[in-house]
């Protein structure tokens, strides 16, 4: 295995639109920044490359720039460790990477909330945006039924990619209440580039139910899900289908702002008025400090970029733009909050925690995250509690803990840095 | 001690504090005895110092009364593996130490000795039976020797069987109980309340010198690495025998090759030792080291998928010899601790010792060895 070193100014975590702004404003000053993404190219969940389309205006403007600055991406790496301070450690394929910083911008992003239903560990039950990352790498998804459920503006950006690429989208089924969605739509006329986002994705899904207080309360299937049983009030019927997208809006990827750490408020990492967290030197941006969408994730990024540099005057400029994409955001995160009657869809068998194999039943005698944990290795196995911390958080009101390395599963001899005499100097 | 002043009629003969493998043990003991008992602890079952370690139940050497103590215990743990439910993980895999030159080898045959003289069934692995036992290992090994009838499990839902057992048998249970201090008519709970008992058992581990004075047990730091699922990597509790030069040093940090499989094929990588370091934290040089020591006896360990480090404080006597009887100067105070790091293996053993002393039972080992106020722990005092 290589290992190399390299040094920079600037490092950032994260190359999706968040950690992309940063880096750009950051190198405008001739800062020397670094980015490491696990995706083996720039673009984070929205702008993942696409085998067969070419991405928006938005993104080829921001990607061109990162391409065309002083900008060093290195894909294909993720980042695991700090060894010790100013120093992080990133492991890819076949290589080792240790990075020493002067500073650091975390832009790790969100990931899909998953919550446990009978069922939900059928082959062909996905995330939303698995699904769609998948697609976007080659999975075949013409002519295949396909049912998008769970909760949050995602479900319909997925529905309109899907269905532009052959798909035929059985149903949208949406757990919020109709009520507090329209209270959504009226924060868009405040925001006519999202207002217009709203009305080009009706468009695109014309035909496709979209139903509100809707969820999934099974699934079924022989070698895989062959069908999905939804719940609407007092309503229980089955559809088929081939693949069921479903996910319940976003959580923060907090977990390496954890092991450095750094205050986690609600759920997010804490950041002030500059982006810095309660780690001075640290910055965090984008979905890691809480989910707002692409036009959040840009402005923080920049924010950040220009207070590392200490350019904090043009840093300020941005602040209204902020604070508007912010009030947008909250709005967002109280419209698709989850509700209550979701806790009731595990049944004693059903896996809450697939790593480790732990049903329901063994989890309710349990009185916190660390007790279920020691007593059934809930959260023991290769994702570390990431998928059933956030589901435990929700059904039981356990709070998770302590985040320690590797904040990915790695190789062992990852850890360790070749000895000082075959190691490549710092570049 | 128990005799008949100190029953209390209305609280309990026994109250113990601390729920890790040791005031398990113990409680289970004493309600086989027919003892009214209590547990109590702040955190959950087996959530201190138990649930960070090993299970490692090995029959040791250093000294005739650690080599009574384990022997005793592991001979508990075989009688009872029928009975243990399988989410304790109990497997009799066996322990080879591992000898990487002469010198080592000499060990092996020095221990074979030591054990087989005393009833403990050892086998000589020469280097080719050794690469066969632990084919991963690495080439130019000297040779092990097999101690067949260590075992392994799986610490905190061994616990939680001890426990229940006790419960089932009439002990009490409570958690989220913090104790602040030993009074003499029993615990003193942080509300204030206290429970009433005749006897208090401290068996809180690291925490236990601050609860009664006049005792010293020093947390001794300890990571430990888990892989994913790797079945048939590895067979045998696999530890080398430089181990027992380093791991005892009281002054310096050590690491030791020390590797165990789980039964659903995970390896558990160990271990260190360290002083005076009370942070919880990953030490990220030291884990670098104990990595170097591992893939040094196990090179193709490197390539295996790493989930978590984590650490553990063993809770350390001066001379690694647990405390296990009345305190010195307070005869309502029995002590159950300073296990360090085998407090897994010796849990049983010291649970009896214990209850013989609290009914004065004759005893199957003497007990004197391990007694709060020993020489031993005086001389290593001065
Ligand atoms: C699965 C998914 C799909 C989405 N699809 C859409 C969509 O279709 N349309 C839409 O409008 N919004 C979508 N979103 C929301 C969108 O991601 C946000 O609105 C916004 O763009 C987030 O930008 P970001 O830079 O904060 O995070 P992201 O774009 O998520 O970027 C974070 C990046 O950090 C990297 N990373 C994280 N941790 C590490 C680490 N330890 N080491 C190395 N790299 C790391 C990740 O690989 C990722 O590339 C999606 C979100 C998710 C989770
Ligand atoms: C890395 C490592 C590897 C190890 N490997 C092995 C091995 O392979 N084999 C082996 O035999 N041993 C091993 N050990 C040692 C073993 O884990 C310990 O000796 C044993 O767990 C000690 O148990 P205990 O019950 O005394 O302490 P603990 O498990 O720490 O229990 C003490 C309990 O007391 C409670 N408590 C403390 N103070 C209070 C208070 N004031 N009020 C209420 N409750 C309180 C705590 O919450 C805790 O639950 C290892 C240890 C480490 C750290």
């Amino acid at each position: 295995m290589i290992e190399q070193r390299y040094r920079t100014d600037i490092l950032v975590v994260g190359a999706g639109p968040a950690g992309v702004a940063a880096a750009f404003r950051a190198a405008e000053s001739g800062a020397r920044v670094l980015v490491v993404d696990d995706n083996p190219q720039c673009g984070g969940q929205i702008w993942r490359a696409d085998s067969k389309k070419a991405l928006d205006k938005d993104a080829t403007k921001w990607l061109d720039r990162i391409r065309d600055s002083s900008v060093k991406f290195l894909g294909g790496l993720k980042v695991f460790d700090r060894p010790e301070p100013g120093v992080m450690r990133a492991e890819g394929f076949d290589q080792v990477v240790a990075c020493r910083f002067e500073k650091l911008i975390l832009a790790t992003g969100a990931r899909e909330r998953f919550l446990p239903f009978p069922g939900w560990t059928l082959p062909n039950v996905t995330g939303s945006g698995g699904l769609q990352a998948l697609v976007k790498a080659g999975l075949p998804i013409e002519g295949k039924r396909i049912v998008v459920a769970g909760s949050g503006p995602l479900l319909l950006a997925v529905a309109g990619y899907l269905k532009e690429r052959g798909a035929k989208i059985q149903i949208i089924a949406e757990q919020t209440r109709r009520f507090d969605l329209v209270k959504l739509g009226l924060r868009l006329l405040k925001c006519p580039k999202k207002l217009q986002q709203a009305f080009d994705l009706k468009m695109k899904l014309q035909g496709i139910p979209y139903l509100t207080n809707c969820w999934p309360v099974s699934a079924s299937g022989r070698n895989a899900v062959e069908s999905v049983t939804l719940q609407q009030g007092p309503k229980e019927w089955a559809v088929s289908c081939d693949y069921l997208a479903c996910g319940f809006h976003l959580l923060p990827n907090t977990e390496l702002a954890e092991l450095l750490g750094c205050r986690i408020e609600k759920g997010s990492v804490w950041v002030d008025e500059f982006q810095e967290t309660s780690v001075q030197g640290l910055y965090c941006v984008g979905e890691s400090c809480g989910v707002g969408g692409l036009e959040l994730a840009l402005v923080e990024g920049e924010v950040a970029g220009w207070a590392a540099t200490n350019l904090k005057e043009k840093a300020r400029e941005r602040f209204s733009e902020r604070r508007k994409w912010r009030g947008f955001a909250a709005g967002l995160n109280r419209a698709f909050e989850l509700r209550r009657e979701l806790k009731k869809l595990p049944t004693p068998e059903t896996f809450i925690c697939r790593c480790e194999d732990v049903p329901f039943s063994r989890l309710q005698s349990e009185h916190s995250w660390r007790s279920a944990k020691l007593q059934t290795r809930c959260g023991m196995g290769p994702c570390q509690g990431r998928v059933c911390g956030p589901a435990t958080e929700f059904l039981f009101g356990w709070k998770t803990e302590s985040v320690r390395p590797p904040v990915f599963p790695v190789r062992l001899g990852s850890f360790v840095p070749s000895s000082a005499g075959d190691a490549p100097a710092e570049s | 001690m128990l005799g008949h002043s100190k029953m209390t009629t209305a609280g309990f003969d026994v109250a113990i504090v601390g729920a890790g493998v040791v005031g398990a043990a113990c409680a289970l003991e004493c309600a086989r005895a027919g003892l009214r008992v209590i547990v109590l602890d702040r955190d959950p079952i087996g959530g201190g110092t138990t649930g960070a370690g090993m299970g490692h139940l090995v029959v040791m050497d250093d000294s005739e009364a650690q080599f009574a103590l384990t022997r005793f215990s592991c001979s508990l743990w075989n009688e009872r593996g029928v009975e243990l439910p399988p989410e304790v993980e109990y497997q009799k895999c066996g322990t080879i130490w591992v000898a990487a030159d002469e010198v080592e080898m000499a060990e092996v045959h020095r221990k074979q000795d030591f054990y087989s003289s005393r009833g403990v069934a050892v086998e000589v692995l020469d280097y080719r039976q050794l690469a066969e036992a632990e084919p991963n290992l690495r080439e130019g090994l000297v040779g092990g020797l097999l101690v067949r009838d260590d075992s392994v499990l799986y610490p905190p839902c061994a616990t939680r069987f001890l426990i229940e057992k006790a419960q089932q048998q009439g002990a009490v249970l409570r958690l989220n109980s913090t104790v602040a201090s030993l009074g003499s008519h029993g615990p003193v709970l942080s509300d204030g309340s206290v429970v009433s008992a005749g006897i208090t058992v401290n068996a809180a581990g690291i925490s236990s010198p601050q609860l009664v004075a006049g005792i010293e047990v020093q947390p001794r730091k300890g990571h430990l690495l888990i892989t994913d699922r790797y079945p048939g990597f590895l067979n045998h509790q696999v530890v080398e025998l430089g181990y027992l030069k380093r791991a005892h040093s009281v002054t310096s940090d050590s690491v030791a090759f020390n590797v165990q499989p789980r039964k659903n094929g995970q390896i558990l990588i160990g271990s260190s030792r360290q002083y005076g370091n009370r942070e919880k934290g990953i030490d990220a040089l030291l884990l670098r080291q104990m990595i170097r020591q591992a893939t040094e006896y196990m090179p193709e360990l490197k390539n295996l998928s790493t989930i978590r480090a984590w650490t553990g404080f063993r809770p350390a006597t001066r001379d690694n010899l647990p405390f296990i009887g009345p305190h010195p100067n307070n005869e309502n105070i029995c002590l159950a601790t300073g296990h360090e790091g085998l407090g897994i293996t010796t849990s049983l053993a010291t649970a009896e010792l214990l209850v013989d002393q609290l009914l004065k039972r004759p005893s199957k080992i003497p007990y004197e060895p391990y007694l709060p106020g020993r020489s031993g722990e005086r001389r290593a005092d001065a």
